[in-house]
């Protein structure tokens, strides 16, 4: 077996593993921990009959091992079980906002990958300059933000201020591709802004990193240009590290969404798990988490794919 | 010792909000939860930032507030410096299945987002302070497990540890003694930004209202309190974002001045 099918192979298997274990965590993190689920659903004043009636409910009594099996199993069949709260199936109400969730970073990912990576390069090209400076200054204060605060300033000044924008980002099956935009143009405003520091940054690290390295040096000397020093010896180099350093973000922009469609009361997955993380309804945090952590874990893999396919050494082994 | 005008700024800032934490009781002008104004009075005399959705003097909920935030902050890191160095360098002196096992299970927690994971924790826990800084120490611990250990490893080959277990000195001797005098730099620099995530973390889940419980007042729990206001142009729930951004920038340009100056030492990068 070539060598690059195998390692794509064995981080495959990887990803797979994780996934199982990231289940059982998130599984062992709602029921194992010392609280009492259905003490914490009810609060203090239950009485111990509608506590033991809601455990048995749960399927609390079941030992715990029985009960992650019959999660897993219902899950891995696309039945993530029934809502505490208002007793609807999971993956009925979440199909509709998983896709919100999808269109909102998908957007946002659309305009700040370019971006981010364009600006990376001029920050690079004039290092140490003022376009640096800036541009290193206005992403170090968007580092330090939280995300929700960044939100609510672009509301205060854009939309409310300026009225530019909407101030909610509602969204409904019966709008056009052009009204959701619309609607969205603000959250992306602020997702774009979030991931792009860090993207920059990395990325300007990442090239930084490649054009110090001894081969530039030697491609510099024997006369290329700039633009041939950088088509062909810097970016084939810096591939691997800025594609990384992209999927990390989008990454980044899954969790994200979670704080940002709170703010803007966006109709997708965040707000859900939110939502019933103080309901304390367990049945859809643990979904959504397990949403959540696979998205991660898959674009986590795909970040390393890449990487081993963009290594040339690799590639072509001796 | 000459300090760059960039780590004095920084330093100035992060001492006086660390004072302006500690010394709250005698500079906030109102009590935390005390009702002294109409509900979103502007900026007055009275009322340097004006008052809050029920009327509370914001000037002195954020100062109270800056109190907790900086205080759970600064708990949670301690506690994951603390679990999450000795347990990386334990796993870097140990070696073997050890550090296997610790290695592959902080890959796994790293593997699913914090937020998310602590989302899902808080579910079933009570959400007090105690809490709070346990599972954010905790899942943070991570991170500074990762960078311990990476920089013991490096320290772990060197003679002098190679003489101190020739010696036969005991783990947490090697630990102590021989590892943690020479890894300090790269963490407390570490301990700079872990700081500065602590702090928004626990900002993102008050305002996901699964942090800091009211009356309590905090940056995050500010910002929830006040968003309603930003609609009608009131810019109440902003002045977190002022604190908080000031705040993380000092820290950060004091945590550069630190990593610059022990990588100099050392003839490094530089």
């Amino acid at each position: 077996m070539h060598p690059v099918l195998k390692l794509i192979t064995q981080r495959m298997a990887l990803g797979v593993v994780l996934l199982f274990a990231a289940s059982i965590l998130i599984f062992v993190g709602t029921t194992i921990l010392p609280g009492d689920v259905a003490q914490s659903i009810l609060g203090q004043s239950a009485t111990p009959q509608s506590l033991a009636n809601l455990r048995a409910e749960l399927g609390l009594n079941d030992p715990p091992v029985a009960r992650y099996f019959a999660w897993l199993g219902g899950v891995l069949q696309g039945d993530l079980g029934t809502a505490l709260t208002n007793g609807r199936d999971i993956a009925e109400s979440l199909g509709g906002r998983f896709a919100n969730t999808m269109f909102l970073a998908f957007w946002a990912a659309l305009i700040s990958v370019p971006l981010a990576i364009l600006l990376g390069l001029i920050a690079v090209r004039y290092r140490d300059r003022w376009p640096d400076k800036v541009i290193s200054g206005i992403t170090l204060t968007s580092i330090s933000i939280p995300e929700f605060l960044i939100g609510y300033v672009l509301m205060f000044f854009v939309a409310v201020k300026l009225g530019w924008a909407p101030s909610v980002a509602m969204i409904n099956d019966t709008m056009s591709l052009g009204q959701k935009l619309n609607a969205i143009a603000l959250p992306v405003a602020v997702l774009t802004l979030v991931v792009l520091a860090h993207m920059m940054r990395m990325t300007r690290a990442a090239i930084l990193n490649v054009m110090q390295s001894a081969y530039i040096e030697t491609a510099e000397l024997k006369g290329l240009s700039t633009f041939e020093v950088i088509r062909k010896h810097a970016f084939p180099n810096a591939i691997a590290p800025i594609v990384n350093v992209v999927m990390l973000n989008l990454a980044y922009l899954v969790v994200g969404v979670v704080v940002i469609e709170v703010v803007f009361t966006y109709p997708g997955m965040g707000q859900y798990l939110v939502d019933h993380v103080s309901k304390r309804d367990v049945p859809v945090v643990q979904a959504c988490g397990l949403i959540f952590a696979a998205v991660y874990i898959v674009l986590n893999m795909i970040a390393d794919i890449v990487s081993i396919l963009a290594n040339p050494r690799l590639r072509h082994p001796k | 010792m000459r300090i760059p005008l960039s780590a004095l700024i920084g330093l100035f800032f992060t001492i006086t909000y660390f004072l302006m934490a500690i010394l709250a009781p005698w500079i906030a002008p109102y009590g935390m939860a005390e009702v002294v104004g109409d509900v979103w009075e502007p900026s007055s005399a009275e009322h340097l930032l004006g008052t809050d959705t029920i009327g509370r003097d914001l000037l002195s909920r954020m100062i109270y507030g800056g109190r907790t935030t900086i205080f759970i902050a600064t708990m949670a890191t301690a506690l994951s410096f603390i679990t999450g160095s000795v347990l990386g360098f334990a796993a870097a002196v140990l070696g073997g299945w050890p550090d296997q096992l610790l290695s592959r299970f902080v890959d796994l927690i790293m593997s699913i987002p914090s937020l998310i994971f602590a989302l899902v924790v808080l579910s079933v826990m009570p959400v007090t302070v105690p809490v709070l800084i346990v599972v954010m120490g905790l899942l943070d611990s991570t991170r500074v497990y990762r960078l311990a250990r990476a920089v013991a490893v490096d320290i772990t080959v060197m003679d002098y540890v190679e003489a101190a277990r020739l010696r036969g000195e005991k783990l947490a001797w090697i630990i102590f003694r021989e590892v943690l005098p020479n890894a300090l730099s790269p963490l407390v620099a570490e301990m700079g930004l872990r700081f500065i995530f602590a702090v928004l973390f626990v900002s993102t889940l008050s305002f996901l209202g699964l942090g800091v419980q009211p009356p309590q007042a905090d940056w995050g729990g500010i910002v929830k309190e006040n968003k309603e206001g930003i609609v009608y142009g009131i810019g109440a729930a902003l002045y977190p974002a002022v604190a908080i951004a000031t705040l993380a920038i000092s820290v950060n340009l004091v945590a550069d001045w630190v990593l610059n100056r022990t990588t100099s030492l050392k003839g490094g990068r530089g």
